[in-house]
């Protein structure tokens, strides 16, 4: 199970990287996201079984998750309005 | 005597009050409003002066000083601490009566001469800032509050010198006349820090003990301060601002620069006279000899000066070193053995800021009817001003000393310590009232008599050789007179008051007794000065000034041009003190100090520079440099772990 949390993080980190779309960034977020929970349970599970910190918290990381992905998503609408596009690229108006 | 601390809320009241809400007022509010609460201020001083004098000596004979209030402003150490409040003793109640009795004069004067003006308020309200000063400066407790006060009175002079602030001679008199005494003061605070550091104390009286402490200090910093006083009383070198203060309306020029602020450094040295008399009578005698000098001097010029305010203005330089070398000729503290100088000298403080503020106030009227100061738009002006013309003779006759006018008394006092002194010393000084005598009626012959400018012009616009009609000379409003009237109506009975049961040396009751023969010598010399002034300038330009004129013409074009001091002060100034110090500094501060700062900034400049282009605005180039930092944190913990 680790090996796939690890799998699925290192594949959410490469996308965020290599990706230039918004949308496919946020993805990529959640697969990050969703690996940490992957963790927190699995780590739950097998070290201490009798308890359920390890378990709340990866519900804690689901909702997270899930309010996260509403404000980036209204972020990235409002982006899309103002800039007309989506494309990181052309997001640079912060610089220098 | 609680009710005295009224005397200088009252004004400062009104200078707030004016300098905050002035502008929204119409001129004749602003107007009474600052009358109307240095009257209330006069009446509180009256009856102040009248209680002080009225409760009567205390056992040794003497005035007491009375402290209504004193606060500890600053404390220092446990004996040194600077106070602020109010004390009164003898000079300082006869100082609240004139400086009172001639700003209110000047306060109703200016309420027709300054009609109209742009600024009126303004003016009012700088009017009020003085009077406050020079109220706070004669009650101070102490030197360092007298110091407070006297800045004050310095910051209110410049203000009211450069009133006319789009005049660039009035702009360039007010910083000369405050640089000038700036100058000055910066000797009188370092005085004020020696007596202070040495005596540990800022009182006026010290006990004795302290300033045997003190030892061989306490003349070093009388002197300095003596300097200081110097430079506000217009004292050889220092007089230089004077004249060029005449640019301010002429209202202040009588309560500024002739009644009151420039007698401070005479008040001063009488303050600290117990002092002078017993720790330092070697500096009294340099005050002495300063002020002879400057006496001759100033009568000197002022007999060749053209316009009349700059020959008033020299007239109170001489009138004021008449003071001080009255006061630096006392040999002790005993009024009938040689300490008749101080009870002298105040004495003619107090008429000559009468008579003075009269002169002055009459020149205003004067210049108010022929709109200028040169004599030579004057003359023949008696028929047209009777009011003015009477109240200026009475105040010519009062300086030239000639009884039953009040310069008359206070003057022959002064003489009779100079006799006393050495005689001669109490020669040169009968020569420079007889000088005093000429010069002040040179000025009258030529503004009142001689041939009338006004009929010239009329004559010249009649044949059609001027064309507009000439502007006829006219007398003053009532508020323009009645203080000529009042002022006038004080020079004829000021002089007899008995003014050494009030004032003197040591503050016993000393009775004033006129010296037959140096009274005699002194009007023969005064009439002689009166008779010469009217043979030469009676009938216009005579004969006999024509010749003098020639014979005596480079003389007379020396002394037009001041002697030349205010020049020798500008290479001091410009070639000296501009090359050898201030342009080094000026280079380092450029320099070293400038280019050290923007070395500093230029470094941070550059390394922005090359740091800059880290943000790229790109998120995700942000987020390797993150995620490399993150990487290596956990690499450098690890590695360290190992160990």
């Amino acid at each position: 199970m680790l090996i796939l949390s690890a799998v699925l993080f290192f594949i959410g980190v490469f996308g965020f990287f290599t990706r230039r779309n918004l949308v496919s960034l946020l993805i990529c977020t959640e697969l990050m996201l969703n690996a940490v929970d992957i963790n927190f349970a699995v780590f739950n599970a097998y070290c201490y079984p009798n308890m359920l910190e390890g378990y709340v918290f990866s519900l804690f990381g689901i909702g997270i998750a899930a309010a996260e992905t509403a404000v980036a998503i209204a972020i990235i609408i409002n982006v899309y309005r103002n800039v007309h596009s989506i494309h990181i690229k052309r997001l640079t108006n912060l610089k220098h | 005597m609680e009710y005295s601390i009224l005397i200088l809320i009252l004004p400062l009241i009104s200078f707030l009050l004016l300098a905050l809400a002035g502008n929204r007022m119409p001129h004749k509010v602003a107007g009474t409003i600052g009358t109307l609460s240095l009257l209330a201020a006069t009446v509180t001083a009256y009856i102040v002066a009248g209680s002080y004098f009225g409760a009567g000596r205390n056992a040794d004979g003497v005035f007491a000083e009375v402290m209504p209030y004193c606060i500890t402003w600053l404390p220092l150490n446990e004996t040194l601490s600077i106070d602020m409040g109010i004390l009164l003793s003898p000079i300082s109640a006869m100082m609240l009566i004139v400086i009172t009795t001639v700003s209110l004069m000047v306060h109703i004067y200016s309420l027709g001469y300054m009609k109209g003006e742009r600024g009126f308020q303004r003016y009012y309200a700088f009017l009020s800032l003085f009077t406050f000063s020079m109220l706070g400066l004669v009650v101070a407790t102490n030197i360092f509050q007298m110091y407070i006060f006297w800045e004050l009175v310095g910051v209110s002079s410049y203000l009211l010198i450069g009133f006319y602030y789009t005049k660039p001679a009035a702009i360039a008199a007010s910083k000369k006349a405050f640089i000038v005494t700036r100058y000055a003061d910066l000797f009188f605070l370092i005085g004020i820090l020696i007596y202070g550091y040495y005596a540990g104390t800022f009182s006026f009286t010290p006990q004795s003990s302290m300033l045997v402490a003190a030892g061989g200090m306490v003349p070093l910093a009388l002197l300095l301060m003596f300097i200081g006083g110097a430079g506000k009383s217009a004292m050889f070198p220092l007089h230089i601002w004077l004249p060029d203060a005449m640019e301010g309306p002429t209202p202040v020029s009588a309560l500024i620069h002739a009644a009151t602020m420039v007698v401070a450094g005479v008040f001063l040295v009488g303050r600290m006279f117990p002092l002078f008399i017993e720790y330092a009578p070697d500096v009294l005698r340099i005050i002495a000899y300063t002020g002879a000098f400057t006496a001759l001097y100033a009568a000197i010029v002022a007999c060749v000066q053209t316009d009349i305010k700059r020959v008033l203005a020299f007239s109170t330089i001489s009138q004021i070193a008449f003071m001080m070398v009255s006061l630096g000729v006392c040999t002790s503290a005993d009024p009938h053995e040689g300490g008749l100088g101080y009870m002298a000298s105040m004495f003619h403080l107090f008429t000559h800021a009468m008579f003075k503020g009269l002169l002055f106030l009459g020149a205003g009227s004067i210049i108010h009817a022929v709109h200028s100061n040169e004599k030579s738009r004057m003359g023949g002006l008696w028929r047209y001003m009777p009011i003015t013309h009477i109240t200026f003779l009475i105040a010519c006759l009062a300086i030239a000393g000639i009884p039953p006018f009040s310069g008359f008394f206070s003057k022959d006092e002064i003489l009779v310590a100079c006799y006393n002194f050495s005689t001669p010393m109490g020669i040169f000084m009968s020569v420079v009232a007889g000088m005093t005598a000429f010069y002040m009626f040179r000025l009258y012959y030529l503004i009142f008599w001689g041939k009338s400018h006004y009929k010239e012009q009329l004559a010249l616009y009649n044949s059609g050789n001027l064309d507009h009609e000439p502007h006829k000379p006219h007398e003053a409003p009532i508020t323009m007179t009645l203080p000529l009237i009042i002022l006038a109506a004080i020079t004829c009975v000021a002089g007899f008051i008995p003014f050494g049961e009030y004032i003197s040396s040591n503050g016993h009751a000393y009775t004033i007794h006129l010296n037959t023969a140096v009274a005699t010598s002194s009007v023969l010399i005064a009439i002689s000065g009166i008779l010469i002034a009217t043979i030469m300038y009676s009938r216009g330009n005579s004969h006999i000034t024509r010749f003098v004129n020639i014979v005596m013409r480079g003389p007379i074009k020396a002394a037009m041009h001041r002697f030349y001091i205010d020049e020798v002060w500008l290479f001091f100034t410009k070639k000296v003190i501009f090359n050898c110090i201030s342009r080094p500094i000026a280079w380092f501060d450029r320099h070293i100090i400038d280019g050290s700062l923007d070395l500093i900034a230029k470094l941070t400049q550059r390394f922005a520079t090359i740091v800059r282009p880290l943000q790229s605005g790109n998120v995700q180039s942000y987020c390797i440099y993150f995620l490399s930092g993150a990487l290596a944190i956990v690499l450098i913990l690890l590695y360290m772990n190992d160990f």
